[in-house]
């Protein structure tokens, strides 16, 4: 009974001819998707949670300000610190900072230049309400607190 | 005659492809533009004349340097509550003598200290906002995170007409003052 003696060929590898393709592909969503972080963060970020977020889409019109505890304690002191760029600024210098920002726009967007406060969550509102004061001075009025998505919203 | 093609040996290409994944795998940082956008006040003119609100048309929330929530002058301890008090007295519409007249009268007035933590600030902020887009989502017909697509991106036809719509005579009044300087 050569009939059922016969077994089936399965091939029981699995192709990899196509993994380079495959891995290539994820490669360049990542070399799209990425941005090389241009400054180094030295203060605590601990972004607060929210459920109303809103997205920016204009990222050229975007500009970071940090707010928090400095990483170096030993160095900075625990006092929460301003950080623009890759310094620590004072209140008074926000204005200067934030016109040389505007400088970098074209004109006619000057205006709808947003600050991102990036602020960790143990930070007072002292510090935060004595800078958006100054970016009131220097109208850079559009702001947002930048902030990550609640988990129980997710659903 | 005997001829050797040129190749050129692929087996390590998957290799080097990984290791390239790996390295912008680690280095890679999803910027995280996302948060509570709020529009600050135009800097204070001391010629302005000082504009007086009817007390009903202020909804009051204070957070003090421990965090302690006070709303309307009553201390609160769970916050679940705060979202639909606040939906009903910006929709008011004069019933209610204690509440707002209209929307466009209501304003949400958020005071806070110099010692309040951002993490409580934000918060009680994003409870108002949640109002504010639940109002405008329902006037609008669509649900709250589609109008807050629609929002972020008013480029589109079709976002700026959710948008305007929604916001249609309820202007979102929150009036975030100086905070206060008792602690911190």
């Amino acid at each position: 009974m050569s009939k059922f003696k016969k077994k089936a060929v399965v091939k029981q590898d699995i192709p990899t001819s196509s993994m380079p393709d495959v891995v290539f592909m994820l490669l360049f969503f990542f070399m799209v998707t990425t941005e090389l972080r241009k400054t180094n963060i030295d203060v605590m970020q601990r972004i607060p949670e929210a459920s109303q977020l809103r997205k920016l889409q204009r990222k050229s019109l975007v500009t970071d300000l940090y707010i928090g505890e400095p990483k170096k304690t030993d160095q900075f002191g625990k006092e929460p610190k301003i950080q623009v760029e890759d310094t620590f600024v004072e209140v008074s210098g926000i204005i200067l900072w934030v016109t040389r920002q505007k400088d970098l726009l074209p004109e006619n967007e000057r205006d709808q230049l947003t600050v991102s406060l990036k602020v960790d969550s143990e930070a007072k509102r002292g510090i935060i309400a004595d800078v958006e004061t100054e970016l009131r001075k220097a109208n850079a009025r559009k702001i947002l607190y930048t902030s990550s998505q609640k988990k129980e919203e997710i659903r | 005659m005997a001829r050797s093609t040129p190749e050129i040996p692929n087996a390590s290409m998957a290799d080097i492809a990984f290791l390239l994944l790996t390295f912008f795998l680690v280095t890679t940082t999803i910027a995280n533009d996302k948060g509570l956008s709020i529009q600050l006040p135009a800097p204070l003119d001391p010629n302005a004349k000082v504009v007086e609100f009817q007390q009903h048309n202020l909804f009051t929330i204070q957070v003090n340097s421990s965090d302690a929530l006070l709303v309307e002058g009553e201390p609160m301890d769970d916050v679940s509550g705060l979202k639909e008090q606040i939906k009903e007295f910006i929709l008011n519409n004069g019933s209610n003598k204690e509440l707002s007249d209209s929307p466009e009268k209501a304003i949400v007035t958020y005071k806070t200290d110099r010692g309040t933590s951002h993490k409580r600030f934000i918060q009680i902020l994003d409870i108002i906002q949640n109002a504010y887009y639940d109002i405008w989502a329902d006037q609008a017909g669509v649900t709250n995170a589609r109008f807050r697509e629609a929002a972020s991106d008013l480029t589109t036809g079709d976002n700026k007409q959710i948008y305007d719509k929604g916001r249609k005579g309820i202007p979102m009044a929150i009036s975030i003052a100086e905070p206060t300087k008792v602690g911190g």
